[in-house]
C-alpha cells in the first residue's frame, strides 16, 4: 500500500457495497472512519506507511450493515461511489459517505495481505 | 379636495383679493352642490376639522356671499394704535435678551470670593505691620529667629498668591441656579477661620500692646500655614474629587435623538450639567430643524380619502368619540404603504445630495487653480505681455467665489444648510483657508458634513445661552445611580440618565513563556 511520489497509486482493491440502515431519520452505516490530509498520519495504527494520510477503517460495529458487507477494521478505503478518497480531508470523507440521498455507497477498499492473497490464489 | 380642511375658515377669506375670492367661491358653490347631493342621498356625515362647519353654514348661503362678507368675517389686522404686532413683540423680547439689566447678579459671587480671598491674603502682613506701626519703641527686638520667619513667611505667601491665581482667578464658565455648595463651604470656612485670627489678634495683641515681637512673627506665620492647608482643601473638593469617573452619563436630545455617553466623577447635579453642556458644544451636531419631519406628502397620505359613515342623526357630539375610534381601528387594518414610499423618497434625496455634492467639488476644484500663492523671491510682473496683479487674501477669495457661487448655494440649499451659511461667511472661510494655504478638501469639510453646535456659535453675544435645569431632585444633591434630569432650551432638550459604572474585579493569570507549544490535530474519528 506504500506509494511512491509522483507515480500513480496502484493497489489491489476488494469491492465492498453496503447498504445503508435506515435508524429514525439518519442513515447510518455502521463503522468509523479516521484519517484524511488534515489529520495527523503518525498516529494511525493501521497503516503501514506512517505518512499515509488515507482514510481508515478504524472501527465496525457488530451487525451493522459494513460487518455484513465484509467491511474489516483497519481497511483503506480507496473510492466511495466513485469518489476518490486517498486525498480527501477527514470532513469531506465524511460527507462523501453520508450523503442523504444515497441508499447505497460501492467502496473500493484494500487492506494488507490482499496482495499477497491474490498472488498464491494466482500460482 | 376634502382633505384641504385643515384650515380655519375666517383666515382664508380676509387676505387675498377681490377677484382671486370670487373664483374660490365659485369653486366653493360646485362643492357645497357635490356636499348637499351626497347628504340628500344616503344621509352620511362626514368628519370634519374644527374649522369646517363655518364653511359649511356659509357654503349654504348661496349669493348674498360676496356682497355680505365683510360684516360676517372677522379678521386678523396687522397693527393698530392700540395693539403691536408679532414683529413688534420679537424684537421688543429680543432687545429685552441683549440688554443686560441682570448682569451683576452673574459677576456677584466671584466679586465677593475675590475680596475675601485678598483680605486672607494680606492679614499676616497686616499682623506683622501693625505693631511696627503703632507701637515701634516698644518691642523687643527680634533677631535670627524672626528673619528665618520672615524668609519663610515670604515665599508661603508668594505661593499661596501664586496657587490662588492659577487656580482660582479663572473666568466663571456658568452661573448656576443654586449654592456652589463647595465653594459656599469653603468660603464661610475662610471667613470664619480668618475672622477668628484677627479676634485673637486684636484681643491678645492690639489690646495690652504685647512687646514679644516673635511671638507675633510666630503667630502671623503659623496663620499663613493654615491659609495653605484651605487651599489644598479647596483644591481637593473643587477640582480632585470629580476627575476620578465614577458615573456614566447618557445624552440624547429629544428632537433629533443624538446620543453621546460621557464619564464623569462625583458631583453635584447642577456641576454636572454645566460640565455636560460644554461637552455639548463641541460634541453634538448642530441641531437643524428642517431636517426633522417627514415631508408631508408621505404622512398625509395616510389620512386622505378616509370618511367614515354612520348611519342616523347629526348627534356628533356624543358620537364623536366611537367615529374616531373606529377610524383609526380601520386605518390600522387597511394595508399602509407609506414606509415604501418613505424608502424611495429617502433614496431620491440621497441620490439628489450626491449629485449636487458632485457638482460642488468639482467646482470648487476647478476654482481652486485660479489662483496660487506668490513666492517671496519670484518678481511680481514676470512679463510685460501677462501682468499680475498682486491680490490680497480677501480680494482672491472674492475672485474665485464667483464660479462655484451657484454649486455651493444648490449644495446648501439640498441639505437644508442654508440658513447657517450667509454669503459673506463663506468668503470669509474661502479667506481663511487660502490664506492657511489649505486644499479644496480642507476647505470644503466646513460644508460636507455637519459640524458641532460651537461651530456655529455667533462670537458676539456676550450674555451667553439660557438653559434651564430640570430635575425632580434639589440640584445641589450629589448624582446617584439612575438619577434623570434635563436640560431645556426654548425648542429642544437634553434627557441625561445617569448609570454608575460597574465595579471591577480584576483578577490575575499568570502564563510562563514557555508554555506556548503546539501539535497537529489528534487523529479524529468519526462514526458513519
Amino acid at each position: 500500500m506504500s506509494f511512491i511520489p509522483g507515480e500513480p497509486v496502484t493497489a489491489v482493491v476488494q469491492r465492498i457495497e453496503i447498504q445503508k440502515l435506515r435508524q429514525g431519520e439518519n442513515l447510518i452505516l455502521g463503522f468509523s472512519i479516521g484519517g484524511g490530509i488534515d489529520q495527523d498520519p503518525g498516529q494511525n495504527p493501521f497503516s503501514e506507511d506512517k505518512t499515509d494520510k488515507g482514510i481508515y477503517v478504524t472501527r465496525v460495529t457488530p451487525g451493522g450493515p459494513a460487518e455484513v458487507a465484509d467491511l474489516r477494521m483497519g481497511d483503506k478505503i480507496m473510492q466511495v461511489n466513485g469518489w476518490d478518497m486517498t486525498m480527501v480531508t477527514h470532513d469531506q470523507a465524511r460527507k462523501r459517505l453520508t450523503k442523504k440521498n444515497e441508499d447505497v455507497v460501492r467502496l473500493l477498499v484494500t487492506r494488507q495481505g490482499l496482495e499477497s492473497a491474490v498472488r498464491n490464489a494466482r500460482m | 379636495m376634502d382633505n384641504e380642511s385643515q384650515y380655519s375658515g375666517y383666515s382664508y377669506k380676509s387676505s387675498h383679493s377681490r377677484s382671486s375670492r370670487k373664483h374660490r367661491d365659485r369653486r366653493d358653490r360646485h362643492r357645497s352642490k357635490s356636499r348637499d347631493s351626497s347628504s340628500r342621498g344616503d344621509k352620511s356625515v362626514t368628519i370634519q376639522a374644527p374649522g369646517e362647519p363655518l364653511l359649511d353654514t356659509e357654503s349654504t348661503r348661496g349669493d348674498e356671499r360676496d356682497d355680505n362678507w365683510g360684516e360676517t368675517t372677522t379678521v386678523v389686522t396687522g397693527t393698530s394704535e392700540h395693539s403691536i404686532s408679532n414683529e413688534d413683540l420679537t424684537r421688543a423680547s429680543k432687545e429685552l435678551e441683549d440688554s443686560s439689566p441682570l448682569e451683576c447678579r452673574r459677576f456677584a459671587a466671584p466679586v465677593l470670593s475675590g475680596a475675601l480671598g485678598l483680605f486672607a491674603l494680606l492679614t499676616p502682613l497686616a499682623f506683622l505691620l501693625l505693631p511696627q506701626l503703632l507701637w515701634r519703641d516698644q518691642l523687643e527686638p527680634c533677631g535670627v529667629p524672626c528673619e528665618g520667619l520672615y524668609v519663610s513667611l515670604a515665599f508661603k505667601l508668594l505661593v499661596l498668591a501664586l496657587s490662588s491665581w492659577a487656580l482660582f482667578l479663572r473666568p466663571q464658565r456658568a452661573t448656576l441656579p443654586r449654592l456652589f455648595v463647595f465653594r459656599g463651604l469653603l468660603m464661610a470656612l475662610l471667613f470664619l477661620f480668618v475672622a477668628s485670627y484677627w479676634l485673637f489678634y486684636g484681643v491678645r495683641v492690639l489690646e495690652p500692646r504685647e512687646r514679644d515681637y516673635r511671638g507675633i512673627v510666630g503667630y502671623a506665620a503659623s496663620l499663613v500655614d493654615a491659609l495653605l492647608f484651605i487651599q489644598y482643601l479647596a483644591l481637593v473638593l473643587l477640582e480632585v474629587r470629580q476627575m476620578q469617573p465614577a458615573f456614566c452619563l447618557k445624552v440624547v436630545r429629544t428632537t433629533d435623538g443624538a446620543s453621546r455617553f460621557y464619564n464623569i466623577g462625583h458631583l453635584s447635579i447642577q456641576r454636572a450639567a454645566v460640565w455636560v453642556l460644554e461637552q455639548y458644544y463641541s460634541d453634538f451636531p448642530v441641531y437643524n430643524p428642517a431636517l426633522l419631519n417627514l415631508p408631508k406628502s408621505i404622512l398625509s397620505k395616510k389620512m386622505s380619502g378616509f370618511k367614515v359613515y354612520s348611519l342616523g342623526e347629526e348627534n356628533s357630539t356624543n358620537n364623536s368619540t366611537g367615529q374616531s375610534r373606529a377610524m383609526i381601528a380601520a386605518a390600522a387594518r387597511r394595508r399602509d404603504n407609506s414606509h415604501n414610499e418613505y424608502y424611495y423618497e429617502e433614496a431620491e434625496m440621497e441620490r439628489r445630495v450626491r449629485k449636487r455634492k458632485a457638482r460642488l467639488v468639482v467646482a470648487v476644484e476647478e476654482a481652486f487653480t485660479h489662483i496660487k500663492r506668490l513666492q517671496d523671491d519670484e518678481p511680481a510682473a514676470s512679463s510685460p505681455k501677462h501682468p499680475r496683479e498682486v491680490m490680497d487674501p480677501r480680494e482672491a477669495a472674492q475672485a474665485i467665489f464667483a464660479p462655484m457661487a451657484r454649486a455651493m448655494q444648490k449644495y446648501l440649499r439640498t441639505t437644508r444648510q442654508q440658513p447657517y451659511h450667509s454669503m459673506e461667511s463663506i468668503i470669509a472661510h474661502l479667506q481663511f483657508c487660502i490664506t492657511h494655504n489649505m486644499t479644496p478638501k480642507a476647505f470644503l469639510e466646513r460644508y460636507l458634513t455637519t459640524g458641532p453646535t460651537m461651530q456655529y456659535q455667533r462670537e458676539s453675544s456676550s450674555r451667553g445661552r439660557q438653559w434651564t435645569l430640570v430635575s425632580e431632585e434639589p440640584v445641589t444633591s450629589a448624582l446617584r445611580q439612575g438619577q434623570v434630569f434635563s436640560l431645556r432650551r426654548l425648542d429642544f432638550s437634553l434627557v441625561v440618565t445617569v448609570t454608575s459604572l460597574p465595579f471591577l474585579n480584576l483578577g490575575e493569570e499568570f502564563i510562563d513563556p514557555k508554555s506556548h507549544k503546539f501539535v497537529m490535530r489528534l487523529q479524529s474519528e468519526t462514526s458513519v
